[in-house]
């Protein structure tokens, strides 16, 4: 397995500290993550998954452990994130947004015009490019954070709730045009969510978290094969079972933080 | 009642009169300060207040009329324009850098700002005496006292315009790797923007109130000279025609900076 991580995450540790109060918020945090994953992490809220993202992402650092992502192109950036939301920059266009990261490594311009124009195209925003983020849906911006992340040709993608302020059926969508990008780029994805169905029909692998301190308590494989459709996971006994195995564990996770 | 025949007719007769109130709304703009004039018309002529110390409209447009064919009222405008626009510029300008900079590096954030909160509160005005003493009674005098009321209101915006980019678009900016050159010219000046022309927009206003003051102390020109020599010499309808002056240029001044700020925040 080693040989074939893509990430490799040793014993991260993040201790936030305050006026003689210190939260654990990720206790010894091991993982592996192979080429081509894709990882669901899944925990209740407050459980640190999005400070191990943070971390990753190095907007954050750990106070203790070390992490890897092993790095296939010297000159390809190693991670880059989607954000929540209000991640689109409000002041550039959508082109310019989706360009944002090949234009802050100065590539050549007919290679950026490209690659820009072909990710507006996947996520069916060639028409809206010249717009400011101001006049899209909340769904639209997202498909920009989206192509904005996939046209940076990172080693690996990390999205930290992409999907959490959508509406229901805007979330179906953009989970399969999700999907599409990624069979077609086979990039290694870590991805949050704290919704069971979303893990579920997105990741190969879920990752459960418990909170303070946030541990890695459980692994859950997911071997539906693909292309998935959402029918596929809705109909299947199995899932329905994982489904009811990740509830119970965050009902007791939740009801746990209460006491 | 009878229900309506064509639901497309009826909205069609709703939505003529939303623009007929509409167009009151528009006309009752325009209307009240023509209303105002027409008062102090009626007032002045029927000698019901003091013709003497308010002039009828007509008598001042006429005066208005002789200042610009003798050519005396556009070297005021010249002079005072030139003063108001080089203050403004030298204000402006070391107000949107040392602003940048006050937001951008913390260290020189809380070092000068309680020298500009300190500074702030005293009128340029009050300081004429000594930009005399140092500048001279030649223009320059003039040129920095505007700038230097010009300067705050500038700074203090721009500060607050580069501290309220939200922590987000940092963190998309560090994550997308932005140099520094990028991460000042495409993060941190197009979010100051919006609060950094607010402060520019309040520095044109207050040019505007200096300048007349200014011009009243060691100036041999200007709107405000005309002013202030018309009214020490009782020439009230002159006096009369440099204050509609003024008020004219701010209502300008505020218009051409209103449309550079739909100009270059089309994202808002």
């Amino acid at each position: 397995m080693n040989s074939h991580s893509k990430i490799l995450i040793r014993n991260l540790t993040k201790v936030f500290y305050k006026k003689r109060n210190s939260v654990t918020a990720l206790e010894k945090i091991s993982l592996d993550i192979a080429e081509g994953e894709f990882v669901c992490l899944v925990g209740p809220s407050g459980c640190g998954k999005t400070t191990l993202l943070r971390i990753l992402a190095g907007l954050e650092k750990q106070s203790s452990g070390h992490f890897e992502i092993k790095k296939s192109d010297q000159n390809r950036p190693s991670q880059s994130m989607v954000f929540q939301e209000r991640g689109v920059l409000p002041w550039l266009t959508v082109e310019e947004n989706v360009a944002f990261g090949l234009t802050m490594r100065h590539l050549p311009k007919a290679y950026v015009n490209e690659r820009t124009a072909y990710f507006l195209n996947k996520v069916g925003l060639s028409k809206f490019a010249k717009m400011y983020p101001k006049e899209l849906s909340g769904g639209m911006k997202q498909r920009v954070s989206i192509a904005r992340a996939f046209a940076n040709d990172p080693e690996i993608l990390l999205m930290d709730e992409p999907f959490g302020a959508l509406d229901e059926q805007n979330r179906y969508i953009l989970q399969e045009e999700l999907l599409a990008i990624w069979s077609e780029t086979k990039k290694t994805v870590l991805f949050i969510t704290h919704s069971i169905d979303e893990a579920l029909y997105l990741s190969d692998r879920i990752l459960l978290m418990s909170a303070q301190p946030g541990k890695i308590v459980q692994e859950i494989n997911v071997d539906l094969p693909r292309p998935r459709k959402l029918e596929d996971v809705r109909s299947s006994p199995e899932m329905a079972d994982r489904f009811l195995k990740i509830w119970g564990h965050l009902q007791e996770e939740v009801q746990g933080s209460r006491k | 009642m009878k229900g309506p025949k064509n639901p497309i007719e009826m909205e069609k007769q709703e939505w003529r009169k939303q623009q007929g109130q509409k167009r009151f709304k528009t006309w009752l703009t325009v209307c009240s300060p023509i209303f105002l004039l027409l008062v102090w018309q009626f007032l002045s002529q029927s000698g019901l207040i003091d013709a003497r110390f308010f002039p009828p409209p007509t008598a001042i447009i006429s005066t208005f009329i002789d200042l610009i064919t003798s050519g005396e009222l556009f070297y005021h405008i010249n002079i005072s324009l030139f003063r108001i626009f080089a203050g403004f510029l030298l204000g402006v300008i070391p107000g949107v850098i040392l602003g940048l900079c006050m937001g951008l590096y913390a260290p020189i954030r809380h070092f000068l700002s309680p020298l500009i909160m300190a500074l702030m509160p005293i009128p340029t005005l009050a300081l004429l005496p000594i930009i005399l003493i140092i500048f001279g009674i030649g223009e320059v005098s003039k040129v920095v006292t505007i700038a230097g009321s010009v300067f705050f209101p500038v700074v203090i915006n721009t500060v607050a315009g580069v501290i309220s980019i939200e922590s987000i678009y940092l963190d998309v900016a560090k994550n997308y790797e932005a140099g520094k050159k990028d991460f000042f010219l495409k993060i941190a000046l197009p979010g100051a923007l919006p609060f950094m022309l607010e402060g520019i927009q309040m520095g044109q206003a207050i040019a505007l109130l200096t300048i007349v003051a200014a011009e009243m102390m060691g100036a041999k020109s200007g709107i405000g000279y005309l002013i202030w020599t018309s009214y020490g010499a009782f020439l009230l309808k002159e006096m009369f025609v440099g204050l509609i002056l003024i008020s004219f240029f701010g209502y300008i001044f505020s218009l051409l900076l209103r449309g550079l700020q739909r100009k270059l925040l089309p994202w808002r």
